[in-house]
């Protein structure tokens, strides 16, 4: 049988695909950020996933104002990296698993999530960061990756609470695919950012905090946080952070936190990362 | 199977008016990304680097295959990005077009937030603009 043994939660900042391509992650600015995430990836060499179910949003590449997906579930073979707008970034080509990703559409369907099924797209930075960060320069990805995208940019986004609902029949759908998968579950973005507007730049350190506190033990509470929560303390782009709450949706009633990092600033976001498994 | 009993009921009309208590913040609601459309279509073209080109070679004459109105081209043309948020626009399709022009997005956002680019790194590498006093227009400033 198919089990998730962990989730990750990342910030996807395109900056940080750049200083990773460009080798500056080392550097003063982006040394910190970095550094953070170490433990991560020597820790995802021994963890060797087969599979991450990979929580994202798309930053109008794939998708742009004709078709605005809520949920949608990558089924396809394989996805190339997106050029944003300065050339697709230099990493490998990310391989789906349309075995399982198929059956936790039909799953997910049956349980009253209608997903939007993909059988083709590109994936941008929202996708391509979080596994650079966790698995640094590869010559090939060293899993099969389910991209899941949410909208969080035409409003309404999905509630928290939907979010984490999500998770759970997600949970449900690994649990009863036949194949013996070892399944990471990442939710990606974040923290508080605010890109627009003269309130942009917007940084709130103690509800980033909070909310990483928040998804650490057995503590429900974050599920039932309101959109305009998200807006007024943590800027207009901190929403992307309902999509952490599937990965933690997805861990069952408690976790326990095996990694912790968080970092003011890159570019003009909060940077926030957790490595968490289901506890018993 | 999912239960949904215990779901709270949402006054969308409760829930819209909020967005517009929120200072210096346009969120990108449905009538928004309705009054933007084309112009976040147009900039979406900009991903495709033939398009770019042509962009680059001839804005205005470019603009003209686009049916924006005359304030969105005109604020396109003059990259003022809080009056493209006003007119519809959103900040990830507005990327296409500060990307192009090879800004990065703490260069082309500093532009909104009526700091200069150095003010606002600095501003940043200081922690960011601290929530307190703009988290409504209600709030004491």
């Amino acid at each position: 049988m198919a089990r998730i043994t962990a989730g990750v939660a990342s910030s996807h900042v395109p900056l940080l695909g750049v200083a990773h391509d460009m080798g500056k992650d080392r550097d003063d600015y982006f040394g910190p950020i970095f550094r953070g995430y170490d433990w991560t990836r020597e820790w995802e060499k021994a963890a060797k996933p087969d599979v991450v179910i990979l929580i994202y949003n798309d930053h109008a590449s794939a998708f742009d104002m004709k078709i605005i997906p809520t949920f949608a579930i990558g089924c396809g073979e394989r996805y190339k990296p997106a050029d944003e707008g300065w050339g697709p970034r230099n990493v490998p080509d990310v391989i789906g698993h349309a075995d399982l990703a198929w059956h936790m559409a039909q799953s997910l369907i049956l349980d009253e999530f209608d997903m939007t099924i993909i059988n083709e797209m590109d994936v941008d930075h929202g996708l391509t960061v979080p596994l650079s960060m966790m698995f640094g320069h590869v010559e090939e990805w060293p899993c099969r990756v389910i991209p899941l995208a949410v909208n969080v940019v035409t409003y309404p986004p999905p509630s928290g609470n939907r979010c984490w609902a999500l998770g759970e029949a997600i949970a449900r759908a690994v649990a009863s695919f036949p194949e013996d998968l070892n399944v990471q579950v990442w939710g990606t973005g974040g923290m508080s950012h605010q890109l627009q507007g003269p309130r942009a730049g917007l940084i709130n350190a103690e509800w980033d905090n909070d909310f990483l506190d928040g998804m650490i033990g057995d503590s429900d509470r974050l599920r039932h946080i309101p959109h305009i929560e998200y807006l007024r303390e943590t800027g207009s782009e901190g929403i992307e952070m309902v999509m952490w709450l599937i990965m933690r949706g997805s861990l069952g009633k408690t976790t326990r936190a095996l990694h912790r990092h968080y970092h003011v600033p890159c570019s003009n976001t909060a940077i926030g990362h957790l490595v968490l498994e289901p506890a018993p | 199977m999912t239960c949904d009993a215990k779901k709270p009921v949402i006054d969308i009309h409760a829930y819209l008016a909020e967005f517009e208590d929120i200072p210096g913040t346009r969120v990108f609601t449905a009538a928004r990304a309705r009054a933007g459309y084309h112009l976040n279509q147009f900039a979406m073209s900009l991903m495709k680097p033939e398009n770019r080109a042509r962009w680059k070679a001839d804005e205005i004459g470019y603009l003209e295959e686009w049916p924006l109105s005359e304030a969105q081209k005109a604020a396109v043309l003059a990259r003022d990005y809080n009056a493209l948020l006003d007119l519809g626009g959103n900040i990830y399709f507005l990327s296409k077009v500060f990307s192009t022009d090879g800004l990065s997005f703490l260069q082309a956002v500093s532009t909104m937030s009526g700091l200069s680019v150095e003010e606002y790194q600095a501003m940043m590498n200081a922690g960011g603009r601290s929530p307190n006093g703009v988290r409504s227009k209600k709030d004491p400033r």
